[in-house]
This record gives C-alpha cells, sequence and structure tokens, in this order.
C-alpha cells in the first residue's frame, strides 16, 4: 500500500506493508535513526516521536496509521542550526550518559513544556515515567527539562522586556543560580 | 525487532464503513483503534487477522464526553488521557480520573482507548473494574445501524471475550446518573505504569446516611473483571461504617479468584482485595457525603 505523511514538515510518499510499524518507517524507510529502538514492547520509549503534536510510543502505532498525519521526530526538534532548549538542558545538566534514551526523553520534554512552560519536578517525572533511562538515574534529566522551562522563560522575558524582574529565573531542582541559564 | 504477521490495511471513514467493512472481510478483520493491546498481541502472534481497519479518522464521531440530566454518555474512541483531563467525568465521577492516573503511562494514555480498553476485556484491565463499579452499560452497534445496549455483565462473557458480534462496534458507553453518588479507585502496581497487582474500584449511592446501591469491581483477580453482587446487596439499606467496609472486604477476597503469578502469590492478592475494597469504599462515601 502507499502511505503519505509529513515528517519533521516534509511530505514523504512511500510503498510500504500495511504491518510496517511507524518507528521502523522512520528507521529504516527514512533513515532518520535519531528515533531508536528499544524493547519492541511499548515500555522504554526510546521510540517517542510525536503524531499531530502528541508523543507516542512509534513501535506500537502502524506506519501506515501516521498515512495523512504530522510526524516529528528528534531531527526535527532544532531550528536550523539553533538547536531547541531542550537539547541545551540535556547539553548543560548532563542530561544523557550513553544517549539511547535521549532522543525520546527530548520529545516527550519539548511536548511537556509546550503544554506546560512551567512544570515541578513531580510533573517532569510523571511526564516521562513511560520512558527508561538506564544511565542517568533521572536527575540530570529532570534537570535538564528545567534548564529548558527556566531558559524559554528568561528568553522570553527578554524579548518582552518587561520592567518587573523575571520571576521565573530560579531553578529551583537543579540548584543552580537563575543568571546561570543565560 | 518483533512486528505482526501481514495483513492489509483499511481505513474506516465512518462507524457505518467500519462497520460495511466488516461485514465484507467477515471474522479475518479486526477494528483497531489506539492499537496498544492489539499490536503488542499481534507482535508475540497470540493474535492474527487479515485485516486490520483502522477507526481513528473516527474521533471526530466516536471521541465525546457528554453529561446529560440522566446519564454521562462517552463515545468508544475517546482516549485514556481524554477521560483523565475531563472536568465534567471528574466531578461526576471521580473513580476515572483515580483510575486514569495509574493506567499505563502518559504516552500511552495519548493513544489507548476506552472502547479498546472494554473491547480487549483483559482480566487485569482497569477502565472495565470502573465501568462495573459505575453501573454502565455498553451501546454495540451493528449492520443496518441496529443497536444493542447491554450491562458490564453482559457484555464481558470471559478472558479476552465480550459480547461484540462479528461486524459489529461499541460507540458508546452510558454511565447513569444518580444522586448522592461518590466514587473511587485504587490499585497496587509494581512499579509506575504497570498493571495492577490488584485494583478496585468502587461507588456508592447514598441517600441522607444511608446506603441506597454500592457497587465494587476488581481487577486482575480472576478470569474476568469482576463485580460482586453480594457486596451490592450487603451493602444496601445500611449506614456506613467501619464494621461494613470490613464485611465488604471480607466478601470481596473471598468471591474473587487470583492466581499466583510473577506479580504476587494468590493469598497476597486476596488480601488486596479485601483492602483495597475497604478503602475505596470509604472513600467513595466521603466523597458521596462532600
Ligand atoms: C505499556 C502498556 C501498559 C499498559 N498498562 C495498562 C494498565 O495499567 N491498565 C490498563 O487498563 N491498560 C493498560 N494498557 C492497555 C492500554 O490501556 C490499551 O491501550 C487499551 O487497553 C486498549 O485500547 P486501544 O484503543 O489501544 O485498543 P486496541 O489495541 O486498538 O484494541 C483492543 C481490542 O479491542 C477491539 N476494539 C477496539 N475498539 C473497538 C470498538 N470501538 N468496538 C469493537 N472492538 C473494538 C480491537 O479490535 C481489539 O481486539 C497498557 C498498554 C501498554 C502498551
Ligand atoms: S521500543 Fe517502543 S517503547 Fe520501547
Ligand atoms: S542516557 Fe543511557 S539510557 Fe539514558
Amino acid at each position: 500500500m502507499q502511505v503519505t505523511m509529513t515528517v519533521n514538515d516534509v511530505e514523504v510518499t512511500r510503498e510500504i506493508e500495511g504491518r510496517l510499524l511507524l518507528v521502523h518507517f522512520l528507521r529504516d524507510v527514512l533513515g532518520l535513526t535519531g528515533t531508536h529502538s528499544g524493547c519492541d514492547t511499548s515500555n522504554c520509549g526510546t521510540c517517542v516521536v510525536w503524531l499531530d503534536g502528541e508523543p507516542v510510543k512509534s513501535c506500537t502505532v502502524l506506519a501506515a496509521m501516521a498515512g495523512g498525519h504530522q510526524v516529528r521526530t528528534v531531527e526535527g526538534l532544532a531550528k536550523g542550526a539553533e538547536l531547541d532548549p531542550v537539547q541545551q538542558g540535556f547539553m548543560q545538566c548532563h542530561g544523557l550518559q550513553c544517549g539511547f534514551c535521549t532522543p525520546g526523553m527530548m520529545m516527550t520534554a519539548r511536548a511537556l513544556l509546550n503544554r506546560n512552560p512551567d512544570p515541578s519536578e513531580a510533573e517532569i517525572r510523571e511526564a516521562i515515567s513511560g520512558q527508561i533511562c538506564r544511565c542517568t538515574g533521572y536527575a540530570t534529566i529532570v534537570r535538564s527539562v528545567r534548564w529548558a522551562a527556566v531558559h524559554e522563560a528568561n528568553a522570553a522575558a527578554a524579548v518582552t522586556e518587561t520592567t518587573e524582574s523575571p520571576e521565573a529565573g530560579e531553578i529551583d531542582n537543579a540548584g543552580q543560580p537563575a543568571g546561570s541559564v543565560a | 525487532m518483533q512486528v505482526p504477521a501481514p495483513f492489509e490495511y483499511e481505513r474506516a471513514t465512518s462507524v457505518d464503513h467500519a462497520i460495511s467493512l466488516m461485514e465484507r472481510l467477515g471474522s479475518t478483520s479486526r477494528l483497531i483503534a489506539g492499537g496498544h493491546s492489539l499490536l503488542p498481541m499481534m507482535k508475540l502472534r497470540l493474535a492474527s487477522f487479515d485485516y486490520l481497519i483502522d477507526i481513528n479518522d473516527l474521533h471526530d464521531e466516536l471521541g465525546y464526553i457528554e453529561a446529560g440530566p440522566g446519564e454521562v454518555r462517552i463515545g468508544a474512541l475517546t482516549r485514556h488521557r481524554e477521560l483523565l483531563e475531563s472536568a465534567t467525568l471528574t466531578a461526576a465521577f471521580p473513580i476515572f480520573a483515580d483510575a486514569e492516573r495509574v493506567i499505563a503511562d502518559p504516552i500511552v494514555r495519548n493513544r489507548g482507548t476506552l472502547g479498546g480498553s472494554l473491547c480487549q476485556a483483559d482480566p487485569s484491565e482497569d477502565l472495565s473494574a470502573v465501568c462495573t463499579a459505575l453501573d454502565a452499560s455498553c451501546v454495540i452497534r451493528g449492520p443496518g445501524g441496529a443497536e444493542r445496549v447491554l450491562s458490564m455483565e453482559e457484555f464481558h462473557v470471559g478472558p479476552y471475550e465480550t459480547a461484540v458480534g462479528d461486524g459489529e462496534i461499541l460507540v458508546e458507553v452510558r454511565l447513569p446518573v444518580r444522586p448522592g453518588c461518590g466514587s473511587s479507585y485504587e490499585k497496587v502496581e509494581r512499579r509506575a505504569g504497570d498493571w495492577a497487582v490488584v485494583s478496585a474500584g468502587a461507588a456508592v449511592w447514598l441517600d441522607g446516611d444511608v446506603i441506597s446501591d454500592a457497587r465494587v469491581g476488581l481487577a486482575a483477580v480472576g478470569p474476568n473483571t469482576t463485580g460482586i453482587p453480594e457486596i451490592s446487596t450487603a451493602l444496601r439499606g445500611q449506614t456506613p461504617s467501619e464494621s461494613l467496609f470490613e464485611q465488604a472486604g471480607a466478601i470481596a477476597a473471598r468471591s474473587c479468584e487470583p492466581a499466583t503469578d510473577q506479580r504476587g502469590s494468590a493469598d497476597y492478592k486476596r488480601h488486596l482485595a479485601d483492602e483495597l475494597t475497604r478503602r475505596t469504599l470509604r472513600r467513595a462515601v466521603e466523597r458521596a457525603r462532600s
């Protein structure tokens, strides 16, 4: 069968088998290997991509089901050469070690921040509760997401140039002063 | 790499179209909603079909939560996340949010649906216990638009088996709204996002300080999600009290049929059925009073 979908803003059409899973379509057909495949059983979350803006485990979605829909992968996270604040956060706060879980974690984090720009540590942990990291112990991942939240709030405050002092400057979970995020 | 056996993919554009596809393709076809129960089973080759009929495009038609005076109606394609985030549903039946918070994880909840959960009829599945506690009825549509309305007891035929026949689709779940209702859900799981070791849901209806009706649904303690009529009989007409909850817990422990497995021993699960029944009834009564 033929499937057409938009992946990272580019429309793609391919001849596929009905049983092809979205994760394999992205990795093996399109060569977008940023999306990882870990458990095959919808448990580890390394395969998380967005379907119409919402995180999904792409090992449990048929490629055919994405036909006519918008898919975004980690390759579509940066804006050109400028890394997304979530990507910067993972660099700044050592949110990764081996990096295997990282693409899925970042896609979930970005979706969370889109809905909730100022998530608490508990809300971040809840958002990534369906994803497994074998390296970091999650503390640095949570810190990375907070970094991104604060960074974005500060950037937005800088743009509006309000006279009030930006309240969003604290990084409570990271224990870092507000100034370090610029 | 686990992949399902080959099948043909079809996409339904309306409920009637889905039914006509099923009529044409027969028992070798299966509906796919969120796919989060069906695809894992197909990957493991526990199930295989010649045709999968994708009903996700029917979300406009089958994804809704509507509160009327006598009942709340929920479309079969309403996703876990929508159930969790519905203020209407939480206000009427807090048991839903209690349960949804502990069903799978937020990403799985973005896909899985109410209809898929009920039709999967996994004995450990949580929403069947919720719907059993709330005395829900299931609306099944078949060829020619004919509809049947079944109680949860009639709907669940056995483990992984429901009354939905070939060429039929579950379209809606109806929850009766009666005054003085309180409800609650509790689940014991081994780790975040896991299936239940045991879970229990309770709903009570108070008339003044007397229980006019009460229902308990359990999951993961038997071949099917278990509603326990004996508890309803014991509670009706009584004034809520700790000793009454104890009595209900004892009935729950004795009525269920847990199996020893990697999640726990049968004895432990009976203990949980007892304790969770007491806790959910206690909380349901508190909520009915507030
Ligand atoms: C990692 C993981 C953890 C999970 N943990 C839990 C948990 O803790 N508790 C829990 O309750 N569930 C859990 N689930 C199951 C999850 O809730 C499923 O998504 C849900 O049970 C099935 O919904 P679905 O829409 O994905 O159904 P699908 O997988 O699409 O379908 C399931 C079955 O129902 C049939 N069907 C679907 N819709 C209809 C309809 N409208 N009419 C007739 N037949 C229909 C299909 O043909 C199929 O046979 C978990 C799943 C995963 C992957
Ligand atoms: S590979 Fe999809 S969740 Fe693990
Ligand atoms: S960084 Fe190695 S699995 Fe998360």
